[in-house]
């Protein structure tokens, strides 16, 4: 099996690393935020966060130094970063891996984030079913201060932090940005329709970056050893390692990080261990819940975010979810639909609504009572609802449907034709409240 | 200002986390946490004596409190058990696992037991795909579990209040 240099998990794996600021600062913990402080300026920081092509690793891989770019330089203040801990996309776990054994870095990452953007409040927006993760990064957070990380005059070069842990509440949906925003200031957590974008109204509607865990986790290696090392790392436009979630029918779920490009191949039958049991690979899904479905056929695309692309997917969060030949794709839809239905925060009509009308046809489908036109019913429906919505939770929910249509159109059929689901006998146990 | 039911505690804890934010609606979330936190759950004077810590409605706060999942707006059992049955559980066996918890403790999905002491509620997922079948209990995570492993987890907290099968420090897959 290839093995690769381990840029964020590598610490972890030090025998006897407990991600204590000691042990941090033992493997040269905060010596970027050293480096930055005394003698880098925020257009370094970010010139060169741009350079190493470091992008976002919540979902939407947008470049992280463009981002930092887009706040005013000329803006009186307050300006806030927003560091989204709210890991809720089917099938991701990496960030809960790297808050419960390696805070520090992400702080450090944020304190070089804010340094850049001139902000002097932070907030981690942790999922609230994270009490550990939460207390973690209380406990790391006044460490840094003793230290002299956070707070007032830090190193000695006058710039201010502070960073705070705000907790969620069970909401899949403030982990899209500007939902997060409207969590923080006390409010359902609803997407905001934008422009106006958080670069320039964000919190408190002030300039406001947000960025995932592992995105800031990488902040600090650019600055210690380069843009252009990180650059040299992945595949084209996809620099750098990524860490994929990988779960369902493998013999070895987890968290394994690579550099962005190697093949599903690589990721499910060498790193993963393969299939459980032998059994034949049917579907993956390449980058969480939202991503559409692949098949077999794809085992040789490239985990990089322009790779996906091409092949119709995405990479989405990096969590990889592998199902085997005995595994019903009608239910696999259905069961994702119960959580998008059950996730929508209501503000969009054709999200709402419509989760709740896909669910019931699939349901339908499912038990045995489908009707054949009720494919066309599901492909014009996600058709109302793609790209109709405030926020990219639309196109999320409609992409298990399209893509399992698409892929595996016989299984609807088989469903409809035999009036029963053909893999499992048994109805899925209804969603109780 | 006089609560309702808060005690002088909860309300101290509340407003220690004013000085975190520019403005006092944002200690909504944190607040609601420290109120179920002692009282188990968001009773309404519990609710309207947050609003008033907050200078806004009741209407408001009630808004957030049945917008978020994990605030509990009636009584819980002592053990709230809230499984997983999202793609990657479902893939290895939650749905069993569900059924098995219901029969164990003679309760559906969303009711609590007789004795007060186990809560049951199926959630989305809590981002241990890959290692479930899984379930949270309070603030433990329990992973990677079986029948055999469910009842030792219930008997453990039963006669202790906790138990060692719950995760430490999560890494998957353990290495080194």
């Amino acid at each position: 099996m290839p093995v690769y240099e381990k840029i964020l998990l590598k610490n972890m794996e030090l025998s006897g690393y407990t991600g204590s600021l000691t042990d941090y600062a033992n493997t040269g913990g905060y010596s970027a935020l050293e480096k930055v402080l005394k003698g880098m300026s925020p257009a370094d920081v970010i010139e060169t966060v741009k350079k190493s092509g470091l992008r976002g690793r919540g979902g939407a891989g947008f470049p992280t130094g463009v981002k930092w770019g887009f706040i005013p330089k000329d803006h009186p203040g307050p300006k806030y970063l927003c560091c989204n801990a709210d890991e809720s996309e089917p099938g991701t776990f990496k960030d809960r891996q790297l808050i419960e054994n390696d805070p520090h870095p992400i702080l450090e990452g944020i304190a070089i984030a804010c340094f850049a953007i001139g902000a002097q409040t932070a907030y981690i927006y942790i999922r609230g079913e994270f009490f550990t993760g939460a207390k973690v990064l209380n406990q790391a957070i006044a460490d840094a201060y003793r230290a002299g990380f956070l707070g007032k005059d830090i190193l000695g070069s006058g710039f201010n932090l502070d960073i705070y842990v705000h907790r969620g509440a069970g909401a899949y949906i403030c982990g899209e940005e500007t939902a997060l925003l409207e969590s923080i200031e006390g409010k359902r957590g609803k997407p905001r329709s934008k422009p106006p974008f958080p670069a320039t109204h964000g919190l408190y509607q002030k300039p406001t970056v947000v960025n995932n865990v592992e995105t800031l986790s990488n902040v600090p290696h650019i600055i210690n050893r380069g843009p252009e090392w990180f650059a040299a790392i992945g595949n084209g436009k996809s620099t750098g390692t990524r860490i994929f979630s990988v779960s369902g029918h493998v013999n070895n779920p987890g968290n394994y990080e690579v550099p962005l490009g190697i093949t599903f191949r690589e990721m499910i039958f060498e790193h993963a261990g393969g299939m459980q049991g032998d059994k034949k690979l049917k579907a993956i899904i390449p980058g969480g819940a939202s991503a559409s479905f692949f098949t077999p056929d794809h085992l040789d695309v490239r985990m990089d975010f322009e790779s996906v692309a091409a092949a119709g997917s995405m990479l989405g969060s990096g969590a990889v979810t592998v199902m085997n030949e005995d595994t019903c794709m009608v239910w696999a839809a259905m069961n994702l639909l119960e959580f998008f239905h059950h996730e929508s925060c209501g503000k969009c009509t054709p999200c709402r609504e419509g989760s709740a009308w896909l669910l019931q046809i699939l349901k339908r489908i499912e038990a045995g009572d489908g009707r054949l036109d009720d494919l066309k019913a599901l492909e014009s429906l996600s058709h109302k609802i793609e790209g109709m919505t405030v926020c990219a939770f639309g196109d999320a929910e409609v992409a298990p449907i399209l893509s399992t249509l698409k892929h595996f159109r016989a299984e609807y059929e088989a469903h409809i034709e035999e009036r029963r689901c053909p893999f499992r006998p048994n109805a899925v146990l209804a969603m109780a409240h | 200002m006089k609560m309702r039911t808060l005690s002088d505690q909860t309300k101290t804890n509340i407003e220690a986390e004013f000085v975190k934010y520019p403005d006092k609606r944002s200690v909504l979330l944190p607040a609601l946490w420290i109120v179920q936190e002692e009282m188990g759950y968001l009773s309404e004077p519990a609710m309207m004596d947050v609003a008033d810590l907050l200078d806004i409605t009741p209407v408001q706060v009630y808004d957030v409190a049945t917008f978020y999942y994990m605030y509990n707006l009636k009584p819980v059992g002592k053990f709230h058990i809230q499984v997983c049955k999202t793609l990657s559980c479902g893939l290895v066996g939650a749905n069993a696992l569900i059924a098995y918890i219901q029969k164990r403790l003679e309760i559906h999905a969303g009711e609590t037991t007789s004795d007060g002491l186990f809560s049951l509620k199926l959630v989305e997922c809590l981002a241990a795909c890959g290692s479930g079948p899984m379930m949270q209990i309070n603030e433990d995570y329990y992973e990677h579990l079986t029948n055999q492993k469910v009842d030792q987890i219930l008997d453990d907290l039963k006669r202790l209040g906790r138990s060692p099968l719950a995760t430490g420090r999560f890494r998957l897959p353990m290495v080194g």
